[in-house]
Order: C-alpha cells, then structure tokens, then sequence
C-alpha cells in the first residue's frame, strides 16, 4: 500500500498497522494490543496539547469581542502565552490545604481529565477514523458527564473550604439538571437516524433529501438543536451558566484551594471539554465529517470537521464573551420549566414523524415544520410570562424603572 | 465464543453479594447501609447478566431483568436518602440504633 | 482449560471490583466509602462489558456514578454531623454478620461449583439495543409502565420527604 492511498483514505493505516504486526509475526492479541496502546496515546496526546492552542484561541476571540488586544507579548500574536502559562503553573508550589481529604483532594482532578479523553475516544474525524465506533456512543457521552460531576463534587469536598463545597453543590445542581434537555435533544437526533454510533450517525447524514439537500439533522430538527446548543453552554460551564465559578459570589468554584498542575487540570477540562462539545454538535447535527467530495477523498473529512467544529467553538465563545451570568435560581427555572417540557414535545414531534409517511425526505420537511412552529410557540409563551412577570413587579414597586427587574 | 467460565462471574457475584450483606447488617449509619444495599442489588446483576450471557445467549431477557432492577434501585437510592435526611433533621443523627421512637 | 489475556483482565477486574466493595463496606469515613462505592460501581460495569452487554454498561456508569453515587455523597454532605466524633462505625450484629456473610459466600461457592450449568457455546445477539426496544413494548410492557409510574412517585414522594417545612 502507497503513501497516496494513505492521504486519500486515512482510516486504512489502523488494519494496515495491524496487518504488518501480523505478518511481522506476532499473535493476534499482542497485534490488537499494541494497536489500542497506539491510540490511546494518540488520542490522549491530541486532547492534551490541543489544550493549549484552545486557550489561546480563547483569549484572543473573547479580547476582540470586547473590544480588547487579549494576548500579545509572546510570540508572534501571543501564540506562545499559554506555553508560558504552563511553565507557570508547574513551578508554583503544589499546596495541600490543612483539614483536606487527601485522596479525593488527589483523585478529583484526574477524573475531570479522564472524562474529557473517555469522551475524545468516541468522536469521529474522518469516515471510519475514530477511537471507538460504540454502539453506545451518545449514551457514552452522557455517562461520562457524570464522572465529571462526581469530580467537581469530589474536588469541593475535599478541599475543606465552604466556597469550594457551594461550587461542587453547583457543579452538580446545573450538570444534571442540564443533562436531561441534552439526553433528550440526543435522543430526537437517535430516533430519526436510528443509531447511537457516533460515526454511523455522521455516515446516516449523508443521505440527500429529494435528492439534494443534505440531510444534516440541523435542517430536520432545527429546535432540537438549539435546545442542545444551550444545554451545550450549561455542561461547558460557559457564561451565562458560569454560575459554578461566579467570581462575584463564591470565589471561583471547586477548584478553588487547587494550584499549581492539578490547577492546569481543572483549566484544561474547562477548554477542551468545550471543544469536545462542540465536536458532539457538529457530529450529530451538522453532519460530522460530510461535505462535498467526501466519498472520493476521505481526507476532505477532516478538514470539514474541524471547520465546523471551530465554528461552533466560536459561536460558544461568542455567547461566553457577550452574555451576563444568570441568577441561579433563573438556571435552575429555566431548565426545569422551559428546556425539559419543551424537549418532550421536541422528542415526541420527531417519533411521530419519523413515522408519518413513509418517504423520508417528506417525513423531514413535516418534522422540520413542526419544530419550527414548537420553537415560535415556546417562544411566545416566554415573551409573554416575563412581560406577565415585569408589569406584576411594576406594580408591586410603583415609580420604579423596570430596567432594573 | 465466551472464553471465561461461567462460575467466574457466578463467583464475584457471591462476593458481593456477602459483602454487601455485611455492610447491610452491621454498618451503624443508614447511608452505609444503603450503601450496601446498593452492593447486593449490583452483584445480583451481574448474576442476571452473566446467566443471560451463558445460558440464553440468543435472548436479551436478562439484561431486562437488570434494567429493572437499575430502575428500582434508582428509586429506592431516592426515597431512601430523602428519609434519611427527614430523619436527620428531626432526630440529628442517622444511626439506625438511635433511631427508635416505636420502641417502648 | 488456556489461560489467555482475556482471564487475566477478568481477574484484574473482578480483584477491584471486590475491593472496592471490600473498601466501602470497612471504611469508617462515610466519604471515603462513597468513593469505593463509586469504584465498585466502575468495576461492575467493566464486568458488564466483559459479558458483552455494553448497552447495560453505560447505563450502570449512567445511573449507578452519575446519578445514585452523585445522591449519596450528597446525602452525606447534608448530614454532615454525622461523621465528627464517633467512635463506634459497626452494630453490635458486626461480628455475627461478618461470620454470616463468610458461611453465605462458602456456602454459594461450593454450590455454584458443583452445579453443571447449561452454558450454550454462541455468540450474542449482534445488535441487542432493538431487541430490547422491542422486548420492553411488547413482552414487558406492563412492568415497563409499572417501573414508569414507580420512578415517578418515588420523584415526587422523595421530594415531598426531603424538603423543608
């Protein structure tokens, strides 16, 4: 096999590898062996070192929205400020509260790493190039923002500082609550395409309807992404859900008593989480890695991925830079009484029409109707109780401005 | 192919299984022994599971039988720790041993 | 019998899954058993996966750590009173359980140990997450509902119990 086959298709070098193992004489379990230690370490080494470009990224995008510089001082654009950081960090002393549970205190931050690189190993890049094509995949990724949460609960815990403590009860109050809009916003995308693989659902949406328009899920459930982008803000922990590290009123969340490395750990979950939940949008709602020419040149995968993937960053940056935080009690309300009823009716709306007629490009333009009408209807609905709300507090504090409610 | 002998599994399940049981009985605080609740209604999973596997490899009867029994212990983690806390406001302790208004 | 790779796993697995549940059931802090519960948790489900059942898997790291583990260690925040300045973490069934739970285990071992089991040489069902699907609206489809309607009183009456008045 050439080095052109290669840079067509290059899913074919994990059997090529492991074909040469073979034949290089080893056994079936040593070559299987070796080829999963390979990727595991490609895999963790990506999310590790992308980390530091995300940060960067970061910075610069948030200073230019608001009107900033952000970092310039080294290197050419500041690429080189987070390198700097990092030579920081790990020169500052490793400090240990008094009165902290040791083990957690340890255990805390390497679970909020493990689950960023549990949840890279099932995103796809390019057809077929991927950690681990589950068939589980996006159930995958949601029992894994659990283990993040018992780390955020661990790390408060163990800390001994009560802010820290407040910040886990947060973590864990606005991770669950949002993970149930997410799990059904998931669930609609599973039910039309009818799989839970991660690559087969990028593969599923290739599919053209009426022969021409792509079958993104983003086009036949627009509502269900959206509702996915938001829960997408909360599980990222980004403005306006940043109520876990509210400067203003518990100091800085669970990580609070960490420094030095096991800081650098919570700072890196935070980045690449973000980028691994903008991978998780682009895959199921933007179709992964297809785009035109995809199925002659396999390569092109990767570079469409990535593209939509930053640019589903950026927006989630956009909203970071530009939005106030909320009150918690407005996080908890919001998703309780507006996400959760709302994405019942969005799963319910795609079950039925999965199965309305049996052509499936008209099935999608009916789902798609329908999801346009719930998204202006709840719309409405929300328009009206927050005027509801503003005119009974009008009324309850006579002459003054209502800017303030 | 399964590879693994069945009582493998059948034996990490009766482990526990017992442990649990003995977490159940002799613990003091009642989240330990909800804790060990949870153990003993874990290993009789993997029991239904590993039967499932071994003897009716072609049936998906075991796993609905675990799924249940994940549902049910769901339920019960949350009407237990609820009572839990009742008690604990009320009473100030959640040792099951201090917890004895129904005695004479 | 060959003892391959896929048995040393095994016992790997089922060795921490033991001892986990070995940790939270002699730990005396509450917390510290939350943790090994978490890790007995991980093991069980890695047995799961070892049987092939992933979907089940998941669905253990789902609702076992993410949502029962999360409640209990919760619980033990909020009655946090609890854990300062007690000496005494066992009943006075301790000893009686212990040897309870050691006869119970002898006696299951020596059982599952003579029994001939029917095992069926066959691979699983390729694809068991329709099969279940299925299974769950068809043959079980009144415990299904009656597990529905159980999971929703007992979201209400934790409630109801839990909050303050």
């Amino acid at each position: 096999m050439n080095i052109f086959e290669f840079i067509r298709d290059p899913s074919q070098i994990g059997p090529w590898f492991h074909q040469l193992l073979l034949s290089a004489g080893m056994q079936e379990w040593v070559a299987n062996l070796i080829g999963d230690v390979i990727g595991v370490l490609l895999i963790v080494g990506a999310v590790l070192t992308s980390a530091i470009f995300l940060i960067w990224l970061e910075r610069k995008i948030a200073a230019r929205l608001q009107d900033r510089v952000g970092p310039n001082r080294a290197g050419p654009y500041g690429l080189l400020q987070t390198l700097a950081d990092i030579v920081k960090l790990l020169t500052k002393e490793d400090v240990t509260p008094d009165g902290a549970d040791r083990v957690s205190f340890n255990l805390a931050p390497a679970l909020m790493v493990m689950q960023i690189i549990m949840v890279a190993a099932i995103i796809p890049i390019s057809a077929g190039l991927i950690g681990a094509n589950l068939s589980v995949g996006l159930l995958y990724f949601i029992a894994m923002s659990g283990i993040a949460s018992i780390g955020a609960l661990m790390a408060g815990w163990a800390s001994n500082n009560k802010y820290a403590l407040l910040g886990g009860f947060r973590v864990v109050a606005q991770l669950l609550s949002y993970e149930i809009p997410l799990a059904f916003s998931l669930l609609a995308a599973v039910i039309w395409t009818g799989t839970m693989a991660t690559n087969n659902l990028a593969m599923q949406q290739g599919e053209l309807l009426f022969g021409f328009i792509p079958g993104w899920n983003i086009l036949v459930m627009p509502f269900a992404a959206l509702i996915f982008f938001i829960a997408t803000l909360a599980e990222g922990e980004r403005a306006p859900f940043d109520l876990l590290e509210a400067e203003s009123e518990i100091v800085a969340g669970p990580n609070i008593e960490y420094s030095g490395l096991k800081f650098a750990w919570f700072y890196l979950q935070f980045f690449v989480n973000s980028l691994l939940l903008a991978c998780i949008f682009t895959t199921v709602f933007l179709g992964g890695w297809q785009g035109p020419f995809v199925d002659q040149f396999p390569l092109l995968g990767i570079v469409y991925f990535f593209v939509k993937s930053l640019l589903v960053l950026l927006a989630l940056m956009w909203v970071r830079a530009t939005y106030p935080r909320l009150r918690i009690d407005q996080m908890m309300t919001f998703c309780w009484k507006v996400l959760v009823p709302v994405t019942l009716v969005v799963v319910l709306i795609v079950a039925i029409g999965a199965r309305i007629t049996p052509d499936r490009s008209i099935n999608a333009v009916i789902i798609s109707g329908a999801n346009i009408v719930a998204l202006l209807v709840t719309l409405g609905i929300i328009g009206r109780s927050l005027r509801r709300d503003v005119q009974r507090r009008k009324a309850a504090l006579p002459g003054r401005s209502t800017a303030q409610v | 192919m399964p590879i693994i002998p069945l009582s493998w599994f059948l034996l990490v399940g009766a482990g526990l299984f017992s442990i649990g049981l003995y977490g159940a009985l002799a613990r003091r605080n009642a989240v330990a022994v909800l804790m060990g609740v949870e153990l003993l209604l874990n290993a009789v999973n993997i029991n239904l599971v590993a039967f499932n596997r071994y003897i009716v490899p072609a049936q998906v009867t075991g796993q609905i039988f675990a799924i249940f029994v994940l549902a049910i212990a769901a339920a019960e983690a949350a009407v237990g720790l609820a009572l839990i806390i009742a008690i604990y406001r009320t009473r100030d302790t959640v040792n099951l041993d201090e917890i004895d208004l129904l005695k004479g | 019998m060959e003892f391959t790779f896929l048995h040393v796993i095994f016992l790997a697995v089922a060795g921490f899954t033991l001892l986990c549940g070995l940790g939270v059931v002699v730990s005396r802090n509450l917390f510290h058993s939350a943790i090994w519960l978490i890790g007995a948790f991980a093991g069980v489900a890695a047995i799961y996966w070892l049987l092939e059942a992933e979907y089940l898997a998941i669905a253990q790291i789902m609702i076992y750590i993410g949502a029962i583990a999360t409640l209990i260690v919760f619980a033990i925040m909020l009655s946090r009173g609890m854990m300062i300045g007690r000496a005494k973490m066992n009943n006075f069934q301790a000893g009686i359980s212990a040897v309870v739970g050691i006869l119970l285990f002898a006696l299951l071992a020596f059982i599952l140990l003579q029994v001939e089991w029917p095992v069926v040489q066959q691979a699983v069902v390729a694809d068991p997450i329709p099969m279940m699907g299925q299974a769950f609206v068809t043959t079980y489809v009144i415990p299904f509902q009656v597990i529905a309607v159980l999971l929703s009183v007992a979201l209400v009456g934790a409630i109801m119990i839990a909050r303050e008045r």
